[in-house]
């Protein structure tokens, strides 16, 4: 039986068998929809509003860079605290929509809001058929407050209270 | 089994492995498409291939994507040559179908064992070339005229290879005829042991890879696709080509490369034949499957090539045609005939 | 005020010229290597004016992407411009953000504390590794390999994945402020990092050996796109492409200090050829030496503050500032003209790949047609980049 030669290619038999190689080792698909990744908790999905924390400051809707955020209110009276004490005004929030057809999921709004009420969530599987079904009220985001995961722990070496 | 319980004249016979041929094509087209191109080339990708459709493993998605082309409208570029344009997926189609008379699957299994087979198959199986220059002239487009043109210098080029492989074997077995081939393969002996008879592939190694590599470049695949592979540019010779016509293309280009992988297995590999199993009874129902498999892992071998090395351009194309493989296949058939006549 | 130089006020024609379907005739050919295509890396429309096989004369019509970015930072305060600036080269954004906080921290005369430098440094490096995997596969689809890009994507997730773990954006991390990070890392950060280092050094060896050693990718890319280093430096061409052409200059040692890099053991790769196999090598070797860092920077993390002192509104005093620094695609610059406001008066954007590509008509003069693709691939220029 005649000898083989040694082959002069070896990079071209090299790159044969690292493709067999990674034909056997099996796929890395994640068969979406039937299976599912779960993001990781700081994965930016979707915004979620707690509207009894929300005092229309406005805050988010100047800092948005897209202006995508709609926010409308209006102030009421509320009786003292005490005896014969000034009334008290509250602002009370009547639409606060995000329209996600704009949003460029940066987090400012979540980050300058001072009270709290805006939180991120993984929550990716909202899409729609018509881009207009992108605006959000604000009680679907805050039916999206459930989605929202605990704060991480930070990694070792991290100072925790500190901004 | 020539004594079939039915007697049946030979026109019936003939028209009824006419009919089986016809059904191959596409059918092998579909194995192999779906084997290879859709599920092996995604395991190589670390991804999985269709999956859905058809429940298992998207058994059916080149069956939905020949629905799919069928039912299209049929597009025709204004200024073309309406009836070269229609002819020459056929063209193409024609001369696969061609190839299949010799082939045999078994030892009464062929629709026609010609004495000249292997010349006729190769002869026949380049008449595909004038299909693609049918394609490109009749499609009124620069770009598939110049892809056309290109697509037959290579498949002209390597068309020499192919031959000069195929020489070796021929005289080795002493005779041209695929069955008497298959013949030799099945009762050879290897320097005295016939355990396994002979088949071809260990004695002409050299011309089993040259065979492999005009093969690749006579079905313009990686790394010879560079005429199909100008859609990076423009588009090949089958730009303007859409639905149905495509269809043909599509089937034509893999029901060849079924076709050439079953010359493979069959001048090298030992085609239908079982090497403990000379009951021709036996033969006529293994044989197919024994020839399906051989297909298979010449296949695979193939279109491994295809989906691990990036292209050649056009002249080293070329230059690996005239001043490799030739000066290779013409050493291979001197070596073949000296060391034939001196054993 | 009169401009003194002769503008060619017909050379539109020849460009609206580029029609598909005229007639066969010997002279030269116009193709359009349009907006949209599959090998030029986004919306680059190349019309190359073609004699037979060799390319003639090649020019490159940028814009289509062009976004006004430029403008628009006039009218953002700087949190909101960093997520702008993240979108110019959107496949290594964080790097795109360091140039511009640098640049603001210098005016303001406050620097970030070593824990946010630390952090910063890794995930540029990582989005240097990120965009270099996507190269090392997307260069083997150039020349007509089907199998590595998928590789190349496949293993960039993993550094995807922790970037989106720290950050919480994939792609877009938004995450540099003024003073120094938005947030710290998550728990377990680090040691995660340390295995995808080790899935990424894995990553490079199999690419090295599907791509770079095959002989078929030697034979297409050596001896193709050569640029002289005189040439590369006078167009303006920068990062591993002049680097693959044997000039010794990384902005990360050479330029004025930034980051962490100062105090980091790191070798810059140079190859003296300058075809497009010399620039996939430095390319891959670059990564390598990413993950190198990113695994010398792991260990040396020290612990403290993730953000300076800063005020609550942010006020950048007047004054001009020029930061260049080396991004994965070249050199990128910012010139930051501050007046005193919340946001920038005028920033102005020195991309890399702007000048990478002006370098195509005169590279892409005489060669094959397949090897303008390769070209095009080699030199790794992202619209985004291009157009702003």
């Amino acid at each position: 039986m005649p000898k083989l030669p040694k082959p002069k290619a070896p990079g071209l038999i090299g790159g044969l068998g690292v493709t067999f190689k990674t034909m056997l080792k099996g796929a890395v698909t994640v068969q979406y929809p039937h299976e599912r990744e779960d993001p990781p908790t700081r994965a930016r999905g979707v915004i979620a509003l707690k509207e009894e924390n929300c005092t229309v400051c406005m805050l988010c809707a100047r800092q948005c860079p897209d202006w995508c955020i709609y926010i409308e209110g209006h102030k009421e009276k509320r009786p003292p605290r005490r005896e014969g004490g000034r009334e008290r005004t509250v602002s009370l929030l009547d639409r606060f929509d995000i329209d996600y057809a704009l949003c460029m999921y940066c987090g400012i709004c979540v980050e300058v809001c001072p009270f709290d009420a805006l939180f991120w969530s993984p929550e990716y599987e909202y899409s729609e058929s018509n881009i207009a079904d992108l605006l959000h009220d604000k009680e679907k985001l805050g039916e999206w407050m459930e989605t929202v995961p605990e704060p991480e722990p930070l990694e070792v070496g991290a100072e925790t209270g500190k901004k | 089994m020539t004594e079939l319980a039915l007697d049946v004249g030979w026109g019936t016979i003939l028209a009824i492995k006419t009919v089986v041929v016809l059904a191959i094509i596409p059918l092998g087209a579909i194995i192999l498409g779906y084997t290879f191109l859709l599920k092996m080339m995604a395991h190589m990708q670390s991804r999985l291939g269709p999956m859905d459709p058809g429940g298992f493993h998207g058994w059916f998605q080149l069956f939905g994507d020949g629905i799919k082309f069928i039912q299209k409208e049929d597009v025709m570029p204004a200024k073309s040559d309406r009836r070269i344009f229609a002819i020459a997926p056929a063209v193409v189609v024609i001369s696969t179908f061609l190839v299949f008379l010799v082939l045999p699957t078994g030892p009464d299994l062929v629709v026609s064992d010609l004495d000249v087979g292997v010349f006729y198959a190769l002869a026949v199986s380049s008449l595909s070339v004038v299909g693609v220059l049918m394609a490109g002239w009749a499609s009124a487009n620069k770009f598939a005229l110049l892809g056309a043109l290109r697509a037959a210098a290579q498949l002209i080029a390597y068309e020499l290879p192919l031959l000069l492989a195929v020489v070796g074997v021929v005289v080795m077995a002493g005779t041209m005829s695929l069955q008497g081939i298959v013949e030799q393969q099945q009762n050879g002996a290897i320097f005295g042991w016939d355990g396994i008879g002979n088949p071809f592939v260990f004695a002409q190694i050299i011309g089993f890879v040259l065979f492999l590599v005009a093969a690749q470049a006579e079905l313009t695949q990686t790394p010879f696709d560079m005429p199909v592979a100008e859609s990076e540019l423009v588009a090949g010779y089958m730009v303007e080509y859409t639905g149905f016509r495509f269809l043909f293309f599509f089937i034509g280009e893999f029901g060849t490369a079924f076709a050439f992988a079953a010359l493979a297995a069959t001048l090298f590999l030992g085609g239908w034949a079982i090497p403990f199993v000379t009951d021709p009874g036996w033969s006529n129902v293994l044989g197919p499957i024994v020839l399906i498999t051989k297909i298979m892992l010449v296949a695979f071998l193939m279109f491994w090539v295809r989906f691990t090395y990036p292209r050649l351009r056009e002249d080293q194309l070329q230059a690996v045609a005239w001043k490799f493989l030739i000066p290779i296949g013409l050493a291979n058939i001197l070596i073949t005939g000296a060391l034939k006549v001196a054993f | 005020m009169s401009v003194d130089f002769a503008v060619d006020r017909q050379a539109w024609r020849h460009l609206a010229d580029a029609q598909v379907n005229v007639e066969l005739d010997t002279g030269d050919m116009i193709l359009n290597l349009g907006p949209q295509h599959p090998a030029t890396h986004g919306t680059l429309r190349l019309v190359v004016r073609l004699d037979g096989e060799r390319v003639v004369s090649a020019d490159p019509v940028i814009g289509y992407m062009h976004r006004g970015y430029e403008k628009l930072t006039e009218f953002r305060t700087y949190p909101q411009v960093t997520t702008l600036i993240n979108r110019i080269d959107w496949l290594s954004s964080f790097a795109n953000e360091v140039p511009f906080m640098h640049g603001a921290e210098l005016l303001m005369g406050i620097e970030a504390p070593p824990r946010a430098q630390y952090i910063r440094t890794i995930l540029t490096e990582l989005s240097r590794i990120a965009t270099f995997m996507l190269f090392l596969g997307e260069m083997g689809l150039q020349v007509g390999a089907l199998t590595p890009p998928f590789y190349g994507f496949r293993d960039r997730e993993h550094v995807l994945n922790l970037i989106e773990a720290a950050t919480g954006g994939r792609f877009h991390p938004n995450f540099n402020r003024i003073g120094g990070l938005k947030d710290d890392l998550p728990w377990g950060w680090v040691n995660e990092c340390r295995n995808t280092m080790k899935v990424v050094f894995d990553a490079c060896n199999i690419l090295e050996e599907l791509v770079a050693e095959n002989e078929i990718f030697g034979a297409r890319t050596r001896s193709i796109g050569i640029i002289p280093p005189e040439v590369g430096t006078g167009y303006g061409v920068s990062g591993s492409n002049l680097r693959a052409s044997g000039v010794d200059w990384d902005l990360r040692r050479d330029g004025k200090p930034y980051l962490v890099y100062p105090e980091l053991d790191f070798k810059v790769w140079t190859h003296p050829d300058g075809d497009s196999y010399a620039r996939y090598w430095v390319r891959l070797q670059e990564t390598r030496e990413a993950a190198r860092m990113v695994v010398q920077m792991l260990d040396r993390i020290p612990t403290g503050p993730i953000m300076a002192k800063v005020p609550r509104i942010i006020k950048v005093p007047e004054g001009e500032v020029w930061v260049e620094t080396e991004n994965p695609l070249g050199q990128m610059a910012y010139y930051v003209i501050s007046k005193g406001a919340t946001g920038p008066f005028r920033v102005k954007i020195r991309s890399a790949s702007f000048s990478n590509v002006s370098i195509l008509p005169w590279l892409l003069r005489g060669v094959y047609v397949p090897d303008v693709i390769t070209i095009l691939g080699s030199l790794y220029f992202i619209l985004g980049d291009i157009d702003r």
